[in-house]
């Protein structure tokens, strides 16, 4: 129990430490893909490779003056960031990192809390995400704020339905809500991805605008709203709704990795004959690997697709992808009834 | 009416088609190609440690000449302030002493010859002005600084040191063809 309570204790550490340094370096690596893209070398300055860029980024916004706007709500202002970045960290409790470790006769998961809704759990906990921003942007009084603000909540209520619809298929045919559940039967099995591409080509849609990266930034659409819901923000404050949207990427990749690609499974895992604490690590490796791989796919869209105007949006969401997620729904439901 | 160039191309308005309209392919046809500048060669350069090659005529920052003996050329005529459109130049004449005939070419010289290199726009008419082929502009860039008084360059600056002589000829050459 006591060895059990301790390797919670520190995976949650690690998690966490895993968590701040994957956004940090993403915030590296956006520089870095972007400028490639284009031609560039991107920053070379800070250390070999520029590899020391995240720290100077983050000296740089420690320095910087903290700014208060008079005519804001103080309270809401500083609780906008903090609420932010809390939700974006609370997300990763419940995904399985990979395969069981087995320390001294002891089974430990490596996952925080296995609960058997890790589904429904994921998507309050994003939901509950936008309040962040929303209360950030209305508390900064300021008219670009608060339309970020606005256009986030109902970019998230229209996006959310339709992800939920085609996370629904994928309980459907795991017949659990437990993330740990829907990993391990994608490792018997095949992954979610080939049984449910539409499903997934939905989510992946989703989860590009929960996570307001490009091409559907348009809370923060530099070109229309100046900085949208982080306006006001500055220093830290500013730092921290930036850093939580990486961590919010980072979530959502692992997310998607999980649901569609068999999480920390890689084919022939259960033929290798290895111990399961190597293959924990094998699988954690390939898990992130995966999880690397989608940061990469995000900063690779947002540096191709332009944005998405206001209307074309909300139409994507409600008319297209939402029907879609439906019709894919009842047929994935009339398919596992017939077969 | 004949278009200006051959890239004009025909505004249509036809309704896209179902493949069209799902943005998919097109949106797969734009990452393949941004994918594929990811691997090509970079544009940047690792300026102060790598630097562009510069043209033999370059007009950059100027240099006041020295003749074959180490006497600077310049006689303090200002016929480069006059021929320079940004009023870039200053200068204050002096006479030689008997003494200063190793220093300066002619009985007249420049005490002060400042040029603001803020005013500057590096057109190169001070150099055709010259009839002593005094000043010249080089391959050299004006480096940065903070202040707006560093810009302007005095004859510390501007004059080459004795032993460091600077390479004109590629311009002397164009300007003397020009002339
Ligand atoms: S280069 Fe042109 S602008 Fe500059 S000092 Fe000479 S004449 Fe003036
Ligand atoms: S640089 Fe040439 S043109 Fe200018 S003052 Fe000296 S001699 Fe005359």
């Amino acid at each position: 129990m006591t060895l059990a309570l301790i390797a919670k204790i520190i995976l949650v550490v690690a998690i966490f430490v895993l968590t701040l340094a994957v956004a940090a370096y993403s915030t590296y690596l956006e520089r870095k893909v972007a400028a490639f893209l284009q031609d560039r070398l991107g920053p070379d300055r800070a250390g070999p490779w520029g590899l020391l860029q995240p720290l100077a980024d983050g000296v740089k916004m420690f320095t910087k003056e903290e700014f208060i706007p008079a005519a804001s709500e103080k309270f809401l202002f500083i609780l906008g960031p903090g609420l932010f970045i809390l939700t974006a960290l609370m997300t990763s409790a419940v995904i399985p990192w990979g395969p069981a470790l087995v320390i001294a006769g002891e089974v430990i998961a490596l996952q925080v809390a296995d609960i058997d809704i890790g589904v429904l759990y994921v998507l309050g906990v994003v939901s509950v995400g936008v309040y962040g921003i929303m209360i950030g942007g209305w508390a900064s009084n300021n008219k670009y704020s608060l339309l970020g603000a606005v256009r986030a909540s109902s970019q998230m209520i229209s996006y959310e339905l339709a992800m939920g619809i085609s996370v629904i298929t994928i309980v459907m045919i795991t017949g659990s809500l437990s993330l740990n559940e829907i990993v391990g039967q994608q490792a018997q099995g095949t992954w979610n991805v080939l049984k449910q591409p539409l499903g997934f080509l939905i989510f992946l849609v989703c989860a590009f605008a929960e996570t307001n990266r490009a091409p559907f930034d348009l809370p923060e659409c530099e070109t229309e709203l100046v900085g949208g819901y982080h306006t006001e923000y500055s220093s830290m404050k500013l730092g921290l709704f930036l850093f939580a949207e990486y961590m919010n990427m980072f979530i959502s990749s692992a997310m998607i990795a999980t649901l569609y690609f068999g999480g920390w499974h890689f084919p022939y895992m259960d033929k290798l004959g290895l111990g399961p604490n190597t293959l924990a690590f094998l699988g954690f490796t390939v898990f992130f690997l995966k999880i690397v791989f989608f940061i990469f796919f995000y900063m690779w869209v947002r540096w191709t697709l332009p944005r998405f105007r206001y209307d074309q949006l909300m139409h994507l969401g409600w008319k297209v992808l939402i029907p879609l997620a439906l019709l894919n729904m009842l047929a994935t439901g009339a398919f596992s009834l017939l077969f | 009416m004949q278009s200006l160039t051959n890239r004009s191309r025909v505004v249509s308005k036809k309704t896209m088609n179902f493949w069209e309209r799902i943005y998919l392919p097109a949106i797969f046809g734009g990452m393949w190609i941004t994918i594929k500048h990811f691997f090509k060669k970079k544009a940047t350069l690792r300026y102060p440690e790598e630097t562009r090659e510069f043209s033999k005529v370059y007009r950059g920052l100027h240099v006041l000449k020295r003749d074959e003996n180490g006497a600077e050329r310049c006689t303090a005529c200002g016929l480069c302030a006059v021929a320079c459109p940004a009023e870039a130049i200053t200068m204050v004449a002096a006479e030689r002493k008997k003494d200063e005939k190793g220093l300066y070419r002619e009985e007249k010289y420049a005490a002060i010859y400042e040029i603001n290199m803020l005013r500057c726009i590096f057109c190169g008419l001070c150099e055709e002005a010259c009839p002593k082929e005094a000043i010249f502009l080089t391959d050299r860039i004006t480096p940065s600084n903070f202040e707006r008084e560093n810009f302007i360059y005095g004859k510390d600056k501007l004059v080459e040191k004795i032993d460091q002589r600077i390479d004109v000829s590629g311009r002397q050459k164009h300007i003397t063809e020009k002339k």
